[in-house]
């Protein structure tokens, strides 16, 4: 069942993640990446990071990638043109990305030989108690700073986005 | 099929990666560029995860939650940016705003 | 095997109550809205206008479904969809009630109880602004883009007051899964150990910050500027029609219901009676029962109108029948907990249809500014005095 799951979602966040990057309009690119993100999070919770995976779904594709979707839908940014490509091109494109990612692939593999086998259930460190926990003992510091950053990044959005007042 | 080693999981992580410097490097539309840049960033998260699970601690976690709130305020910061560059310049072609003369 | 057997049977059951629900909620939206404003309201079609949502939903059906022209045709009908599954998918956690034994088989009133129960129904109702975002950006036209977009950017801002108010009950109760939230708030089995009136400092605060925040996440009135017929010409559904319009009000509909069924759980004590069952709040659902059909009843011998001779004593025995269904000690153990629950979730919606006829809505700005200069730092010392009051006392 594990298996399964991992092979379906990884292959649509593989599918979708080629999406993002091929799409002339940049709206379907913003839907394949929360497509992306939706898969990612079910890997999260695979490898027994519930926290973490409904932190992905909330902060990241509900949060972040609405911010993109309204900036293109403000900016009405349309489709890229695409330039005259020669047939050749047009040809090897897709073989040759598949021999790129497949290569990839297998040089990861001979670098990791023997790794454990993931179960669902497996790994039970990864729920709110005990990520809250080393968040604010271990890791307090970096919570802190992180904290200031937020604030640092709201007042630079907001002076950078708001009408010159002439 | 129970059970997937993890090395299947680095490699997801591997390949989405270089599918997001693919788009960074090759694509001209300043937001897809930014959008590669998040894809990115989510690969590197998997792969925290996946050594997370491996080494059977939560560090692995807190490093993810915290790329993912740095890219969220880079993310704010950005979109601002580029905002400013479509009021200035009236593109979104990176090969456009090539100078900083007008 | 069993599981999956027994988990079928409860999703069919409660797909089946909630859109029946759903229907329903219409019907009794515009009948209180009409007696606020004193008129009978749907009164024709069955007794009291009972059919009302069968002839709403022929109706709707049978329309003619348009799709303006150069509009994305994929986001356009995918737009919808993409409301009304958050929408129902936010159901799945809610607990209805403790745990039945039926046939032999014991299993709790709930589809699933994740242990990030709470976090869970606010991942998906994030995910159900992009129906809303997306439904104005492909209909190609300004009016309902600008809709879309404002009525989007309303949800984003109130979800952060929302977050913060359901974070302080949750500092009192310890827990992310909504079971455990009830099960902590049935201390005493009584109305003091409801979050909103337990522990070092009442939620009462933040019990109005939620309903406030619901309110606008749910893009009801007075927060409904960006989808309100006379202005921006309905917003983000002007080009929708038929069902594709139904569905983005079944859609508004189930996110009442999941915000009234969280607030529910978070502050009111879920299934908890007021009162502890040994004084005598067993009886509550037999006295209103049988007191709504005594009055039915006596209204059918001397009706006001011709048609009320025949249908309000009907309704009279039917309540009255539903009286003496409470009394049976068989169904008491799961129906009682049941109705306290269906109780309480029924007065918040009432509160949400009573605002509806009685409040003037928000102008956009005043909106916006309401959620951030008020609402938000008014959040964020609720939350500040509950974590510092819950550290001392513990």
């Amino acid at each position: 069942m594990d298996g399964i799951l991992f092979l379906i979602f990884a292959v649509v966040a593989v599918l979708c993640g080629i999406n993002v990057v091929v799409q002339t309009h940049p709206i379907s690119s913003a839907i394949s990446l929360i497509g992306v993100m939706g898969s990612l999070a079910v890997l999260y919770l695979l490898l027994g990071a519930e926290f973490l995976a409904v932190a992905q779904v909330i902060v990241y594709a509900g949060a972040v990638m609405v911010l993109f979707v309204f900036v293109i839908m403000l900016l009405n940014a349309g489709a890229e043109a695409r330039k005259g490509r020669s047939f050749m091109v047009q040809l090897l494109g897709v073989p040759l990305l598949v021999a790129l990612l497949g290569l990839l692939a297998y040089f990861v593999q001979r670098l990791f030989p023997q790794t454990v086998l993931v179960q669902f259930g497996k790994f039970t460190g990864g729920g709110a108690r005990e990520v809250g926990r080393a968040l604010f003992t271990t890791y307090l510091l970096p919570f802190e700073v992180t904290s200031v950053l937020i604030l640092i990044a709201i007042l630079g959005a907001i002076v950078l986005a708001r009408k010159e007042l002439e | 099929m129970n059970a997937v080693p993890l090395s299947w999981y680095l490699t997801l992580s591997a390949v989405l990666f270089a599918l997001g410097v693919a788009g960074f490097l090759f694509r001209r539309n300043i937001i897809t560029v930014f959008m590669s840049i998040e894809l990115m960033l989510n690969a590197v998260n998997l792969s925290f995860i996946a050594f997370s699970y491996q080494l059977k601690q939560v560090s692995g976690h807190i490093l993810a939650f915290f790329v993912m709130v740095v890219a969220a305020a880079e993310a704010a910061v950005g979109l601002a940016i580029i905002l400013t560059v479509f009021k200035n310049r009236a593109t979104l072609n990176i090969d456009d705003i090539n100078s900083m003369k007008n | 095997m069993e599981f999956i057997v027994i988990s079928l049977i409860k999703a069919a059951v409660v797909l089946a109550v909630l859109l029946t629900t759903l229907a329903y909620l219409q019907w009794v939206e515009r009948k209180v809205i009409a007696h606020i404003q004193v008129r009978p309201g749907p009164y024709r079609v069955g007794p009291h206008g009972l059919l009302q949502p069968l002839a709403d939903v022929i109706k709707l059906i049978t329309k003619e479904d348009l799709m303006p022209p150069h509009a994305s045709k994929l986001l356009f009908v995918a737009a919808p969809f993409i409301s009304v599954t958050t929408a129902l998918i936010s159901i799945s956690v809610i607990p209805f009630g403790p745990a039945i034994t039926v046939a032999g088989h014991r299993t709790w009133m709930q589809l699933t109880d994740l242990s990030m129960g709470v976090l869970f129904v606010l991942a998906v109702s994030s995910m159900g602004v992009y129906g809303i975002a997306l439904a104005g950006w492909a209909s190609n036209n300004k009016y309902a883009l600008l809709g879309g977009l404002r009525s989007s950017a309303q949800m984003i801002s109130y979800e952060l007051p929302q977050s913060l108010a359901i974070a302080s009950p949750l500092l009192l109760s310890n827990t992310l899964s909504l079971r455990e939230l009830v099960e902590s708030q049935s201390a005493t089995g009584s109305v003091l150990s409801w979050n909103i009136l337990h522990g070092p400092f009442p939620q009462i605060f933040s019990f109005v910050i939620f309903l406030i925040s619901a309110f606008a996440e749910t893009n009801r009135i007075p927060f409904d500027l960006p989808e309100a017929e006379n202005e921006l010409v309905a917003g983000f559904h002007t080009e929708y029609s038929s069902m594709k319009f139904a569905s983005f009000f079944m859609a508004e509909y189930a996110n009442m219901i999941t915000v009234s069924a969280m607030a529910v759980l978070l502050f009111l004590g879920g299934w908890v009676a007021p009162w502890p069952a040994a004084y005598g709040s067993g009886l509550v659902p037999t006295l209103l029962f049988a007191a709504a059909g005594v009055i039915a009843l006596s209204h059918g011998l001397r009706p006001a109108r011709r048609r009320d001779r025949y249908s309000l004593p009907v309704f009279g025995i039917v309540f009255l029948a539903i009286a003496v269904l409470f009394l049976l000690p068989v169904v008491q153990g799961w129906l009682l907990p049941l109705f306290w629950f269906l109780a309480k979730t029924g007065a918040l919606l009432f509160t949400f249809i009573w605002v509806r006829g009685t409040l003037p809505r928000f102008r956009y700005d005043q909106l916006m500014g309401f959620a951030w200069k008020f609402l938000f730092p008014i959040a964020v010392v609720n939350l500040l005095v509950t974590g510092l009051l819950v550290a001392w006392f513990s």
